[in-house]
């Protein structure tokens, strides 16, 4: 069979061409601008300023540092708080439980609704005076957790993590559910007869079972974590303060307000930042490629 | 009688399973409960936010949102924004992939893995933004559908390569012993083994289209050219102390993917599968 004939290259043209020109190449040209003056006012021309808008990022008084921190945390910590629930909700639909399917609908539900709706949405539950949220803990008397949520400085991370695991939980225990799925009966039964409890069956089997399914949910989540911005400009807008700021809603400000070389430097430290992870991941997923 | 009956055969264990299943139930359900409830109060009731039933019901509160928030406008601009890019998306990756994974010398694994990386890649859309002036089509409903297009390319190209992996290349000999050319065999025989997966990169790259904030926010110049939520998000800012506008303006603006989703559920699941965990 002749391949070349069969599989023609030019099936690749329109979304190489596409990929390159409007996905890669702002974030490659972002990287060249990151060095210039660039703004709404450079009508006459660029000038080069070296690493003028770097140095602002890392040692000016507008909390850069502090956006890029709480992208990484996010993106750490937003993982962690909807994973570790998913997966045990997961196991605990695998079973056979009464409504396990009615279950997974509701639970997968949040999933398809628009971040910005459920920005919107939550804004009005976490309303300190008239918020769902704090109304059901005065029903429950249960005052003492009333909370101002979006206000408070201690808080208002715990919020917007929360609204985040609302959405996020159900679309990772999917992911799970279907590598459960992939796990023979067999295996189970075999351990039980060797004597295993049920800690050493998560242990021994589940985990190491659902690897890819693990490493699929890490994948999205950190690419989601990383990129992170709807939820947090409609709940707090970056606020109270600089406090909820991540790299996104800087990087929006300064396009806002015509700082385009700024905004490109902050957003090429979140593309170096992705880079160097992605390059990682897909090293691991290449390498099991290979071993299949 | 019939819980009765029951009673005796549950064990302690199911019945804490199904509380938490019922307890976390409710917490999925009681905002969304409450966002429909209130979208048909008066201003001052919807204000409380309560779950309680209205006193009165404001069926016109749809009516009103529907003039005012440029509902239809926005749901024309979605649908065009979300219709064309993902099926220009899923159209040209499925043949991309079809190449990708039948021919997977080094070149072509090379072209895989840098398409794949752009999974990680965040958008710069103030280069985009320029990118696209510099070939017309900035401020453009046009040049939003390149962008949203763009974007999607390396999952579409991951999770369909995936899939076609598992079809067996005999199909592909069969054909060409019929005298089948590569079009002929990739529309005739690969894309109606592909429809699963097809559809299941479709609903949701639609969706994701359909819940994409950022790009219409750097790329929508004018009004005129905003997708839904943007309309919404827009009219929230307008009506921040009209609750029940602003609940009516969301239940509107979700109908769409809700029925997209009870619509295809099965596909949305089954792609999660096949492109999450490869077998």
């Amino acid at each position: 069979m002749n391949k070349r004939k069969v599989y023609p290259q030019w099936f690749l043209v329109i979304p190489l061409v596409l990929y390159v020109v409007f996905f890669l190449a702002p974030s490659l040209l972002g990287i060249i601008y990151s060095f210039t003056d660039w703004n709404v006012r450079s009508i006459k021309g660029i000038n080069f300023i070296g690493i003028n808008n770097y140095i602002e990022i890392f040692t000016s008084n507008k909390d850069y540092t502090l956006g890029i921190f709480n992208t990484l945390r996010f993106a750490l910590v937003s993982n962690v708080i909807k994973l570790v629930p998913a997966l045990f909700l997961a196991i605990l639909l695998n079973e056979n439980l009464k409504g396990k399917n009615i279950y997974r609908t509701i639970f997968y539900l949040p999933a398809i609704f628009p971040f910005l709706i459920i920005g919107l949405i939550f804004t009005s539950i976490l309303n300190f005076k008239t918020g769902l949220l704090n109304t059901t803990l005065g029903f429950l008397h249960l005052d003492f957790l009333q909370q101002k949520w979006l206000t408070d400085l201690g808080v208002v991370w715990n919020s917007i993590f929360g609204v985040d695991a609302w959405r996020g939980i159900g679309y990772c225990m999917t992911i799970f559910l279907a590598g459960l799925n992939t796990i023979p009966k067999s295996y189970y039964e075999a351990a039980s007869i060797d004597g295993a409890n049920p800690v050493h069956k998560f242990f021994y089997i589940t985990l190491p079972m659902l690897s890819s399914s693990i490493m699929i949910n890490l994948v999205f989540g950190i690419a989601y974590g990383l990129k992170v911005f709807d939820i947090v400009y409609v709940l707090t807008n970056g606020g109270p303060g600089h406090a909820t700021e991540v790299v996104t809603t800087y990087a929006y400000q300064l396009y806002a307000n015509g700082k385009y070389g700024m905004s490109s430097a902050l957003n090429t430290v979140l593309f170096v930042v992705t880079a160097v992870i992605g390059v990682l991941v897909v090293k691991v997923m290449s390498k099991q490629e290979v071993q299949q | 009688m019939r819980r009765k009956k029951q009673r005796r055969s549950i064990s302690p264990r199911t019945v804490i399973k199904q509380i938490v299943c019922v307890v976390l139930s409710i917490i999925v359900l009681a905002p969304l409960y409450m966002v429909v409830i209130n979208s048909f109060k008066s201003k001052a009731e919807s204000a409380r936010m309560s779950l309680s039933l209205p006193t009165e019901w404001f069926f016109s509160n749809y009516s009103i949102v529907f003039e005012q928030g440029k509902l239809l406008q926005g749901f024309f601009n979605s649908i065009l924004y979300a219709g064309v890019s993902t099926s220009i998306a899923v159209l040209t990756c499925a043949m991309a992939a079809f190449v990708l994974s039948r021919k997977s010398n080094k070149v072509n694994k090379g072209i895989y893995f840098f398409i794949l990386s752009g999974l990680f890649v965040p958008v710069n859309y103030v280069t985009l933004v320029k990118l696209l002036t510099t070939f017309g089509v900035a401020n453009t409903r046009m040049g939003l559908i390149i962008a949203f297009t763009s974007s999607m390319i390396p999952f579409c190209v991951f999770v369909i390569r995936n899939f076609i992996s598992t079809i067996p290349a005999e199909f592909d000999e069969a054909a060409l012993i019929d005298g089948a050319g590569p079009l002929t065999l990739f529309f005739q025989i690969i894309v109606p083994l592909l429809k699963p997966v097809l559809i299941t990169v479709f609903i949701l790259e639609f969706m994701g289209v359909w819940s994409d904030f950022m790009t219409p926010l750097y790329l929508a110049g004018s009004s005129s050219m905003y997708p839904m939520n943007l309309a919404v998000y827009n009219f929230f800012g307008k009506m921040t102390s009209n609750w029940n506008y602003v609940f009516a303006d969301i239940v509107l603006t979700s109908l769409p993917v809700i029925l997209l989703y009870l619509v295809g559920q099965k596909y949305i699941v089954g792609g999660l599968t096949s492109g999450g965990v490869k077998e």
